[in-house]
């Protein structure tokens, strides 16, 4: 049986933002259920008691002293922007028009 | 080609420093290499021949005025594109940051150049780091210096093909699963993954933030532990960064170059040396271990029954750190925006961005993420993954209780056919079947050449416990002192 579907690859690539075309649809369903079939061998080992690992480096809570320090210019943060406009990022209209309104 | 790219970084310091030749002539020779053999090898993304040649003035100038140098002041570095280069192209491989010239250096970058060693460029890899062979970098493959037929290794397969075609005697790349290793494997070079944490990870363009692990790459141990020394140790702008100083990797490397091990006990991994390699891998890892042996090393077994759990733990982990990294390319702040024409709303034009802007492997990654991630899957994919992960530490623990090191070879395969396995992502996943382990754990490991199978270069990996990189270094060197470094043919 089939790990996933055709339909709920469709459903990630809306949650990942991924505007994929109906050809990559069908490539992508057979390869993310390959994928997803071998990777279920995790389930495989008996882990119920054991504690889960995010990380190998003990360290929390790492803080810096509240203190300035030299940053980018706001001419070198908005360098790489595709739009900006009024040392702003300028973005596609976020609202419908007649909630904007 | 020129004398001066066959030398080591160690012997072009010291031509340097003396005065025999300047860095600018380094430079210019290394520049001329690339320009008369890159069109095959196509190790570099972007060459940056001014600022290689202005870097290298200013050591010639600091030398003429008496300046103490460093120990690589004056040697070319080639950078993996994965670390941002102020004003420097850093496309990580991607459509979607084509022509971003970030405003800011990464630490490993600015410590490179405190260093006075002189940037050649950027070097191809795979998109976001997530591949085995190049062959997923949207700007084209690079090909091996070995056989330009077959894959120099992923993902950072640039830095260290720009080794083996000698257009390079230092390199840097990001180990997340084996990108440092197995690209060093089967390039026969040395490629070192440091302790996470022991190298910064500040403008490293994340992948999987609790894995990726920056490090040096060179055709000599001695080599790349001067690297590492010159980009390891703490960084307060990287949360994850050890604040402890760098073990002595330098000092570590010259006691093993004497070629003694007497009282140092390794351990061959059992699940590695079964069924899972090449015959032809096999066996050179065995005599290179016998050859460890004879300069004293004891060599024993030790299982680790968790490592065969250590691939599919890692293609739960990696892809769910990513599908959370990743969601920062929106066509917002930089790179690429597609469809912005006035009408479509901002989540479109998002999407409409990502899909052009990023690769098919990327794509599968961001999603097997998002699935692991989802509520109902998470217990049984992540959550799972994470334990499993917990298990790895502990078979790395137990073994290290027993042994100084553990070894196995550092790849199943030598370097394959360009094309044979991006039809079914999951075959290229086994490339990294023996690296992945070390960074579920968090310690060092290095792949050092050993010898050939069918003319094609074995890696011999070497695992230490964390922040025992120093260990790690003497034993590699000592075996390259046993086996040799092996000379690629000439392009």
């Amino acid at each position: 049986m089939a790990a996933i579907s055709r339909e709920e690859v469709a459903h990630l690539a809306r949650l990942s933002r991924l505007a994929v075309t109906e050809e990559e649809l069908d490539t992508f369903a057979g390869q993310l259920d390959v994928i997803l079939q071998s990777v279920a061998q995790v389930g495989e080992v008996a882990a119920a008691d054991i504690p889960p690992t995010s990380h190998s480096v003990p360290l929390t809570n790492v803080l810096r002293e509240d203190v300035v320090r030299p940053g980018l210019t706001p001419q070198e943060a908005l360098s790489g922007a595709p739009d900006a406009e009024e040392q702003r990022f300028r973005v596609p209209r976020i609202l419908d028009e007649d909630v904007a309104s | 080609m020129s004398d001066l790219t066959k030398l080591s970084a160690v012997e072009i310091a010291g031509l340097v420093a003396s005065g025999e030749t300047s860095a600018v002539e380094v430079t210019q020779a290394h520049l001329d290499r690339i320009g008369a053999v890159d069109d095959r090898v196509h190790a570099f993304l972007h060459v940056d021949t001014e600022g290689a040649l202005a870097a290298a003035r200013a050591v010639d100038e600091r030398r003429a005025a008496g300046d103490e140098l460093g120990p690589l002041a004056g040697v070319p570095v080639a950078v993996k594109d994965v670390l941002t280069t102020k004003g420097v192209p850093t496309t990580v491989g991607s459509k979607i940051l084509e022509g971003w010239r970030p405003p800011y250096d990464s630490t490993i970058v600015e410590r490179l150049r405190a260093a006075g060693t002189v940037m050649l460029g950027k070097t191809n890899m795979d998109e976001f780091a997530m591949g085995s062979s190049t062959e997923y970098s949207a700007y084209g493959p690079t090909r091996n210096p070995w056989d330009t037929d077959r894959i120099p290794g992923g993902s950072g397969g640039g830095s260290a093909a720009a080794l083996a075609a000698y257009e390079a005697p230092l390199s840097i790349g990001s180990d997340t699963g084996g990108s440092i290793r197995q690209p060093g494997a089967v390039t026969g070079t040395v490629g070192a993954k440091p302790t996470y944490g022991g190298t910064s990870r500040y403008g490293l363009v994340a992948f999987s933030s609790s894995l990726d692990t920056p490090g040096p790459c060179a055709r000599t141990v001695l080599d790349a532990a001067l690297l590492h020394e010159v980009i390891g140790g703490h960084d307060p702008r990287d949360s994850t960064s050890i604040p402890a100083p760098v073990p002595d990797v330098v000092a570590a490397a010259r006691l093993g170059a004497t070629g003694d091990l007497t009282g140092v006990k390794l351990g061959m991994v059992t699940e590695f040396i079964g069924e899972g390699a090449e015959p032809g891998v096999m066996a050179a890892f065995r005599d290179a271990a016998e050859a460890l042996a004879k300069l004293g090393a004891e060599i024993v077994e030790v299982s680790c029954p968790h490592f065969k759990y250590a691939l599919p733990a890692y293609y739960l982990i990696a892809p769910s750190e990513c599908s959370s990294n990743l969601a920062r390319f929106d066509g917002v702040r930089f790179g690429l925006r597609v469809g912005d024409d006035g009408n479509r709303s901002l989540e479109e034009v998002m999407s409409l961005t990502r899909e052009a802007g990023f690769g098919p492997e990327v794509k599968r990654r961001i999603m097997i993420g998002t699935y692991a991630l989802s509520s109902g899957y998470y217990d049984a994919y992540y959550g799972q993954a994470q334990k499993v992960r917990t298990l790895i530490t502990r078979d790395f623990t137990s073994a290290f209780e027993q042994v100084d090191a553990l070894i196995s070879p550092t790849t199943p395969f030598v370097a394959f056919p360009l094309g044979s396995r991006t039809a079914d992502p999951y075959q290229m996943y086994l490339a990294d079947l023996f690296t992945i382990p070390t960074n579920l754990y968090g310690g060092p490991a290095i792949s050092v050449p050993c010898g050939l199978s069918d003319g094609l270069p074995v890696g011999f990996q070497i695992m230490a416990p964390t922040m025992a990189d120093d260990r790690m270094y003497r034993i590699a060197a000592a075996l390259e002192s046993a086996v040799g470094t092996l000379t690629p043919p000439t392009i």
